[in-house]
């Protein structure tokens, strides 16, 4: 239970996704503008990202593994996500309307969103057992989710800074910005360690 | 002739990928610790994107529009497992250190990007040109972001120390703070350069995102509404 938490926290705060793996910067600086879209976003990635590990895991330890076509992985995987998205909007269409209201917009951008595909490889290649995978993805999801919502907090101060040089106005001070973030939570490193070990 | 031409040098210096486009920025980011690296993961994506800019050319009257998304997505996934196999064969040093990055070649906006926006309104010899110079735009910004936080954060070039003792390596333009400042001056200095005419795009959004046609750029707008 212990070493669960570990890995979670420590993909939460120390490797969070995007500050530190740059894994979904598109959305992050995309989607980031207001922190109800950023909110949204975070939350209908986290959900993929878990059922797509939870697909993708037994897929590749059952079936490519066993019968020796573990090249076949990405090829695989993103097909498995790209249909599995597809299949949570058709559901939640149908059986859950509310949350597809509020999810519902984010989900066809999520196919492409190389923070699901590379949780469910990383999960592979760092040999993690299946409940390991679960945690390190939903770690994975909430660090996101987190990233996602600290970053809308700062645009929106951004936004109403008008001291910007001409040079740095819109992208690049978002760039910036998105740099303090990532120094900010490089501050994290070694906690986890000394909370939990 | 000149239209070929024109369409291989646009990708290079008026639509880069990366400096001007904005696209692809989770590679840019994190495989530019050093230029050999940035170089390595260029070209591997130029090799996918010219492979599957063709395949997708020959196949665009084949493909219904209906299922053109998964289609393309095969056609690019099948090109970045033989770039994967020829990586771990081949040059097993680049695949250690690009590691999960050469999977995820295949969520790379600019592949499919280029797919449904070019390829699959051109001939081959036009999508193969387009393909090519592209990914040599793509190159030249990972290189010389590679170069640049290479350079600043362990004082090497390509690998070789240039200043001895005299210069201490800054740390933090390797990790990932660096990353996202590097790509802000260049950006920055486009701009600057260029009076701002560079850069049409003012904001990281829905231009350009292949997604587009699907969502409707929902996702950007205030508490998107479904029909």
């Amino acid at each position: 239970m212990k070493e669960l938490i570990v890995i979670m926290m420590t993909v939460i705060l120390v490797d969070n996704f995007v500050l530190s793996q740059f894994l979904g910067i598109c959305p992050f600086l995309g989607v980031s503008k207001k922190m109800d879209s950023a909110k949204g976003m975070g939350i209908a990635v986290t959900f993929v990202m878990v059922i797509a590990t939870a697909v993708t895991w037994p897929i590749q330890k059952y079936l490519l593994e066993r019968y020796d076509v573990e090249y076949l992985q990405t090829l695989v995987f993103i097909l498995i996500i790209a249909s599995l998205v597809q299949l949570v909007e058709v559901t939640l269409k149908k059986y859950i309307p509310p949350l597809y209201k509020s999810l519902g917009i984010y989900l066809p951008l999520i196919t492409t969103n190389c923070a699901v595909l590379g949780v469910t490889i990383m999960n592979i290649d760092e040999e993690y057992t299946y409940l390991q995978s679960l945690s390190n993805t939903l770690g994975a999801g909430l660090g996101f989710l987190l990233a996602m919502v600290l970053f809308s907090g700062v645009r929106k101060r951004l936004e109403e800074c008008t001291m910007i040089p001409e040079a740095f106005r819109g992208i690049p001070i978002t760039l910036v910005s998105a740099s303090l973030l990532s120094v900010a939570f490089m501050g994290f490193g070694g906690i986890v360690e000394g909370i939990f070990l | 002739m000149k239209n070929k031409l024109k369409t291989l040098t646009n990708g290079i210096i008026k639509e880069n990928p990366v400096l001007v486009l904005l696209l692809g920025l989770c590679p840019t980011l994190a495989t530019t610790t050093g230029a050999a690296n940035g170089f390595g993961m260029g070209i591997s994506t130029m090799a996918v994107l010219v492979c599957s800019n063709m395949v997708i050319a020959l196949l665009k009257d084949i493909i219904p529009s209906k299922v053109r998304v998964p289609a393309y997505i095969v056609v690019i996934a099948g090109f970045v497992t033989i770039v994967q196999m020829l990586l771990k064969a081949f040059l097993p040093t680049l695949d250690a250190a690009l590691g999960l990055y050469i999977p995820l070649i295949v969520v790379n906006c600019i592949i499919f990007g280029r797919a449904e926006m070019f390829a699959s309104k051109n001939s081959v010899l036009n999508s193969a040109m387009d393909g090519i110079g592209m990914g040599i735009g793509f190159t030249l910004a990972l290189t010389v972001i590679g170069f640049i936080r290479e350079a600043l954060g362990s004082g090497t070039i390509f690998g070789m120390a240039f200043a001895g003792e005299a210069w201490t390596p800054m740390m933090i333009f390797m990790l990932a703070p660096g990353g996202f400042f590097v790509l802000a001056i260049i950006i920055a200095t486009i701009n600057w350069l260029s009076k701002g005419q560079a850069i049409k795009k003012k904001e990281i959004g829905c231009d350009g995102c292949p997604m587009i046609e699907q969502c409707g750029g929902y996702c950007d707008r205030e508490e998107g509404r479904l029909a």
